[in-house]
C-alpha cells in the first residue's frame, strides 16, 4: 500500500518536478537545496520500502496456529531479533550522520555564496505588499519599486529583508529558501539566477487577512537588459502634457491617491502604499493579485476590497470620466 | 502490617461470601451519587475520564467540520465560498481545537481511565482535583467555541505570532480569547499531569516495581512530566501577550524595546514538546496492542522505556527547528539540526522493537492491530519527512508550506489518531462491557487509511510546488489545482472512514456482544476485573510478579486488609512498589465544580478588565475554603497510618 504510494510519489515527482519550483532550481542556491532533497528523498524512500516490506513479509508469513500468549521466549529467536534491531538502529544512526554532515555542508555552501560585488537590494514586507529598494552608494541613483524585482542573470543578489509591521517571509522557491522579515531584526540572503525567466515569490509567514495575496515576481534578465531596465527606473515621472492625462494627474495629486503613494518627480510622496513611479512597467497589480491591465487597474481603484478583501487601500468613488483620466495618467507611468 | 500480602487469590469457600459482602460495602463507599448532582460532583476516575473522552471527541468532530470547510474552500482555485477573515478564524480554530481541546485532553483522559486500572488501584491520587480539571477544560472549550459562534474567534493561527497577535495588528477580543483558552488548557493539563505522576509513582500495586510497569503507564508518566516542564513556557508567553494587550506592557513590541522573537522561543519551547505529549501516549497504545495481538511480551522492554525517556528529554532540545527561517548562527543550525535528527533514533528503536515483537510473536489479526499496523507505516513516512525538515537548508524551502502540513498530519493523524482509534476499539469492551464489530472495525480502517493518504500525500507535492500554509485561496494558474482537488476528494473519503468508525462505536454501545473480563487475552491488570469495572476497580487490590501479570501461570495473591467502609487505597514505594501505608481518598464533592466556575468567571472577566484576576481570585478563595474545610473525620483518626 504505502510502497505503492511511494512509487506513485516518485513518478509524480519525476513527472511534475518541472512545475515544482523547489525541484526546478533557477540558480545555484536553490540547486544546492534540490540536490540535498534528492539525497534525502531516495534514502527515505529506501527506508520506507524496507520497513513496509519487512512488515508485509512478517504478516504474510505469520504463524497461524492460535496459541495462548506465552511468556516463554525462544532464546535463539530472541537473539536473532536483538541482532536485527541493533543493526537497524545502527543503520539509522549512520544514515542520520550522513544526512547531518551533508546538511551542514550544504548550509555552509549556501552561507558562503556571495562574491565580492553583489547587487544589493532591501526588501521590506508590508501588509500585504513588498517594497523594494535597489541600493547604490549615490542616493540619487537608488531605485524604489514594489512587488517586482528585476535581477541580472549570473550575478549574486544580496537581499536584505526587513519588516516594519508584522512578520513576513521572503520566499522565491525557484531561487532560494525563505527568510523571515521580522520587525526589529534585519536579515539577509544571497540568491542568483542562472537563467533568464520569471520566478514567483511570495510571503511564506502568515501575516494577516491577505497573506494569500502577497506575491512578488523576480524577473531575471540578461545583464544588458537589466541595466537598461535599472536606468529606466531611475527616471522620474514627467507631468503629462496631454490635457486628458493632465486631468488624471491633478486628480491623483489632489485626491486621496497622493496621501499613500509616491510618484517620483511629482508632489505625490506618500509612503503608505507601493511606489507608483513606474507602475505601467509592472506585470501585476496589488502584489500579484491581478494582471496589470487597464480594466483590472480600473476595478482595483474603484473597489480594491472586492478583489482583496481587507487590503489597506480604500475604495474610490471616481466618475467614469475622472477614472479614465486617472487611468490615462497611470498608463503613462512606464 | 495493615495490608496482608498472602497467597489468597483463590478464596476459601467461606471467604466467597465475605467477598460478596466486601463488594457490597465497597460499592456503597465508591459509587458516584446518582443523577445530575452526581454528574457535577463525581470523584471517580472512570466517570470523569469517560466524560473527558466523549467531550474530546465532540471537539474532534467540531475540528473535523472546520477541516472539511477548509478543504471545501480549497477544492477550487480562487474560490469565493469562504472569505479570508472567516478562513483565518477557521484554521486558527481547527489548530487550537485539535491540539488543545482534542489531542492532549483525549490522551490524558485515556491515562486517567487506564492508569489506575493498569497499576491495580482504586482511583487516581486526587479525585476531586481530577473533576476540577475536567470542568476547567470544558469551560475553556465552551468559551472558545462560543466566541467563534459570535464571530470573535481567534484568527492569528494556533501559534499566534506577535506582532500580528499584538494590540496594534489584532484589535478586538479575538486574540484575548485565544490567550485565555491557553490559560484554561494549561490548568487542565497540569492538573491531569500531576494526577498521573502521583498516581503512577505512589499507588502501584505491590510487586509492580518500575521495571514491571506496563509501557502505556510509562508513556503516560513521561508525557505527564513533559506537560509539567513544557506548560510554564506557554503560560509565561500567553500571560505576557495578554498583558501587552490588556495593560499595555511591551514585552513583544520592538518599537519599545520588546522582542518579537521572544514569543517564538517561548511558544515553541512548549509547542514542540506538545507534539510528543500527543505522540508518546500513542506509542503506549501501540505497544499494548502489538504485544496483545502478537501474543508475546513487547520485544526490548528496557530499550522501549529508555526510548520513551530519551524522547521526553530530546523533545525539549529542538524547538528552534520551527524557526530556521528566522536565521541562525552556523553553530546553532548544526546543533538544532543534529538534535532534531537525533530524536529519530529513539523513535526508530520503538518502531524496530514493534516490528521485532510482531516477527517473534504469533500474530492474531484483529481490527485494533490493523490500526496499529497502519500507524507504523504512516508514522515512518511522517518521521522521514520530519528528518527532511530537520535539515536547515531543506527546511528553508519546506518551512511554512503544505509539505509541513502533510508532514505533521502524518505524525499527528498517522502517529496519534490511528493508535487512538485502535485504542478505542481495544478498550471499548472494557469501558462498556460490549465487543465492537470486527468487520466494521476493519472496513473503517481501510476507508480511513485510503482517505488519509489521498488527502495528505498530495500536500507534500503542493508544498514542493510552492503553496504556502494558511492561504485562503490560490491562483488558477499556480499549478496547484490538481493537488488540492485530490486532497479535497480524499477528505470526503477520510470523513466517511471516521463516520463508519463512529457508527461502529455507537452500535457497540447498544448492541455489542457481551465482552467478558478479558476478551482479547491481554496481559495487563485492567483485564483482571469486570467489564465495565466496578466503581472500586478491584474487590481486592492485585499484586504482580512480572511485566505481564495476566499471562503469568503463577498464582497472583491479592491485597487484603484495606478498609471497605471508607475510600481507602494502598500507597506504595515509588520504585519497588512495596506497601508503605494506607491512605484515605476524598469522595464526591461539589466544590471542585464551583471552583472551576469561579476560575472561569475570573478568566473570562479578565478578557475585559484586569480586575477579572481579582474577582476570580476572591471567588476562588471562597470555593477553595469550602473545598478544603475540615469536616467529617476527627483529627485523631489519622488518615495515614504506617503499616
Amino acid at each position: 500500500m504505502s510502497r505503492a504510494a511511494i512509487v506513485v510519489a516518485a513518478v509524480a515527482c519525476a513527472a511534475c518536478s518541472g512545475r515544482m519550483p523547489v525541484l526546478d532550481p533557477g540558480g545555484p542556491q536553490a540547486a544546492r537545496i534540490a540536490t540535498y532533497w534528492w539525497i534525502v528523498f531516495w534514502l527515505s524512500a529506501l527506508i520506507l520500502a524496507a520497513v513496509v516490506a519487512f512488515l508485509l513479509h512478517t504478516l504474510a508469513h505469520r504463524r497461524v496456529a492460535a496459541a495462548p500468549a506465552s511468556l516463554v521466549e525462544d532464546t535463539r529467536v530472541e537473539r536473532r531479533l536483538a541482532l536485527g534491531v541493533a543493526a537497524a538502529v545502527g543503520l539509522t544512526a549512520l544514515t542520520l550522520v550522513v544526512l547531518l554532515v551533508t546538511s551542514v555542508a550544504t548550509g555552509r555552501a549556501l552561507r558562503s555564496f556571495g562574491g565580492t560585488d553583489p547587487l544589493t537590494l532591501e526588501v521590506t514586507g508590508y501588509q500585504w505588499w513588498w517594497d523594494v529598494e535597489y541600493w547604490d552608494p549615490v542616493p540619487s541613483q537608488r531605485v524604489r519599486t514594489a512587488n517586482e524585482i528585476h535581477i541580472p542573470v549570473g550575478r549574486p543578489v544580496l537581499v536584505k529583508t526587513r519588516s516594519l509591521d508584522v512578520i513576513h517571509s521572503f520566499w522565491v522557491p525557484g531561487l532560494h529558501g525563505k527568510k523571515d522579515n521580522i520587525p526589529g531584526h534585519g536579515s539577509s540572503l544571497v540568491l542568483q539566477a542562472d537563467r533568464a525567466g520569471t520566478f514567483i515569490g511570495r510571503c511564506a509567514e502568515f501575516c494577516g487577512v491577505q497573506h494569500a495575496h502577497m506575491q512578488l515576481l523576480v524577473i531575471a534578465d540578461q545583464p544588458e537588459v537589466f541595466d537598461a531596465w535599472l536606468q529606466a527606473q531611475r527616471r522620474s515621472a514627467v507631468v503629462p502634457t496631454d490635457a486628458f492625462a493632465r486631468h488624471g494627474f491633478d486628480l491623483f495629486m489632489t485626491g486621496p491617491c497622493a496621501l499613500c503613494h509616491t510618484v517620483l518627480g511629482t508632489p505625490a510622496g506618500g509612503r503608505r502604499g507601493p511606489d507608483l513611479t513606474h507602475l505601467a512597467s509592472r506585470r501585476t497589480l496589488a502584489a500579484g493579485t491581478l494582471p496589470n491591465t487597464v480594466g483590472h487597474l480600473a476595478g482595483w481603484i474603484i473597489d480594491p476590497q472586492a478583489q482583496k478583501p481587507g487590503a489597506q487601500m480604500p475604495g474610490n468613488a471616481f466618475g467614469a470620466d475622472d477614472l479614465s483620466a486617472l487611468l490615462a495618467f497611470l498608463g503613462g507611468l512606464s | 502490617m495493615s495490608s496482608t500480602v498472602g497467597p489468597t487469590s483463590t478464596l476459601a469457600p467461606g471467604e466467597a461470601a465475605r467477598e460478596t459482602l466486601d463488594r457490597a460495602a465497597l460499592e456503597r463507599v465508591w459509587s458516584t451519587p446518582p443523577g445530575f448532582l452526581g454528574w457535577l460532583t463525581s470523584a471517580s476516575h472512570k466517570s470523569v475520564a469517560l466524560r473527558y473522552i466523549v467531550t474530546a471527541f465532540g471537539f474532534f468532530a467540531l475540528g473535523g467540520v472546520l477541516a472539511a470547510l477548509m478543504r471545501l474552500q480549497l477544492a477550487r482555485p480562487e474560490s469565493r465560498l469562504i472569505g479570508p477573515d472567516l478562513y483565518n478564524q477557521i484554521f486558527t480554530m481547527h489548530g487550537s481545537t485539535m491540539m488543545f481541546l482534542f489531542a492532549v485532553p483525549v490522551m490524558e483522559a485515556f491515562g486517567i481511565y487506564l492508569v489506575p486500572l493498569m497499576i491495580g488501584t482504586r482511583n487516581v491520587a486526587f479525585p476531586r482535583m481530577n473533576n476540577f480539571g475536567y470542568w476547567i477544560y470544558l469551560f475553556g472549550g465552551l468559551m472558545l467555541w462560543t466566541a467563534f459562534a459570535l464571530d470573535i474567534g481567534p484568527d492569528t493561527g494556533w501559534f499566534a505570532y506577535v506582532p500580528l497577535s499584538g494590540p496594534a495588528y489584532s484589535p478586538g477580543k479575538r486574540v484575548d480569547i485565544w490567550a485565555q483558552l491557553i490559560t484554561f488548557t494549561e490548568i487542565a493539563a497540569l492538573v491531569a499531569a500531576v494526577e498521573l505522576i502521583v498516581t503512577t509513582l505512589k499507588m502501584r500495586c505491590p510487586g509492580m516495581s518500575l521495571n514491571r510497569m506496563p509501557l502505556f503507564v510509562w508513556a503516560m508518566l513521561v508525557t505527564a512530566f513533559m506537560v509539567i516542564f513544557a506548560m510554564p513556557a506557554i503560560m509565561v508567553a500567553s500571560t505576557m501577550l495578554a498583558m501587552d494587550r490588556l495593560v499595555d506592557t511591551h514585552f513583544f513590541n520592538p518599537a519599545e524595546g520588546g522582542d518579537a522573537l521572544l514569543w517564538q522561543h517561548l511558544f515553541w519551547f512548549f509547542g514542540h514538546p506538545e507534539v510528543y505529549i500527543i505522540f508518546i501516549p500513542a506509542t503506549g497504545f501501540v505497544s499494548t496492542i502489538v504485544s496483545t495481538f502478537a501474543r508475546r511480551r513487547i520485544f526490548g522492554y528496557p530499550a522501549m522505556v529508555l526510548a520513551l525517556i530519551a524522547t521526553g528529554f530530546l523533545g525539549f532540545s529542538l524547538w528552534v527547528h520551527h524557526m530556521f527561517a528566522v536565521g541562525l548562527p552556523q553553530l546553532g543550525e548544526a546543533f538544532f539540526t543534529a538534535a532534531s535528527m537525533m530524536i529519530a533514533i529513539p523513535s526508530g528503536i520503538q518502531v524496530f522493537c514493534w516490528l521485532a515483537t510482531l516477527r517473534g510473536g504469533r500474530i492474531v489479526m484483529r481490527a485494533p492491530l490493523l490500526w496499529a499496523l497502519g500507524f507504523i507505516a504512516l508514522f515512518v513516512i511522517g518521521g522521514l519527512t520530519g528528518v527532511m525538515t530537520a535539515a536547515v537548508p531543506l527546511d528553508l524551502q519546506l518551512h511554512d508550506t503544505y509539505f509541513v502540513v502533510a508532514h505533521f498530519h502524518y505524525v499527528l493523524i498517522g502517529g496519534a489518531l490511528f493508535p487512538l482509534l485502535g485504542a478505542v476499539l481495544f478498550w471499548l469492551p472494557k469501558m462498556c462491557g460490549r465487543m465492537p464489530d470486527e468487520r466494521l472495525g476493519r472496513v473503517s480502517f481501510w476507508i480511513t487509511f485510503v482517505g488519509f493518504n489521498l488527502t495528505f500525500f498530495p500536500m507534500h507535492l503542493l508544498g514542493l510546488g510552492g503553496m504556502p500554509r494558511r492561504v485562503y485561496t490560490y491562483a488558477r494558474d499556480a499549478g496547484l489545482t490538481t493537488g488540492n482537488v485530490v486532497a479535497s476528494a480524499g477528505a470526503v473519503v477520510l470523513t466517511a472512514g471516521i463516520l463508519v468508525f463512529l457508527a461502529n462505536v455507537a452500535w457497540t454501545l447498544r448492541r455489542g456482544a457481551p465482552a467478558g473480563d478479558d476478551p482479547w487475552g491481554a496481559e495487563t491488570l485492567e483485564w483482571a476485573t469486570a467489564s465495565p469495572p466496578p466503581s472500586y476497580n478491584f474487590a481486592y487490590l492485585p499484586t504482580v510478579d512480572g511485566q505481564a501479570p495476566l499471562w503469568s501461570t503463577q498464582e497472583r495473591p491479592v491485597v487484603t486488609g484495606l478498609r471497605t467502609d471508607v475510600r481507602e487505597v494502598l500507597i506504595t514505594d515509588g520504585v519497588d512498589a512495596t506497601p508503605d501505608h494506607r491512605h484515605r481518598l476524598d469522595g464526591a464533592s461539589v466544590w471542585p465544580f464551583l471552583t472551576a466556575v469561579a476560575a472561569t468567571i475570573g478568566v473570562v472577566t479578565a478578557l475585559f478588565t484586569p480586575w477579572g484576576v481579582t474577582i476570580g481570585s476572591l471567588l476562588a478563595l471562597v470555593t477553595l475554603t469550602g473545598w478544603f474545610w475540615p469536616r467529617g473525620a476527627p483529627a485523631h483518626e489519622t488518615v495515614e497510618q504506617r503499616p
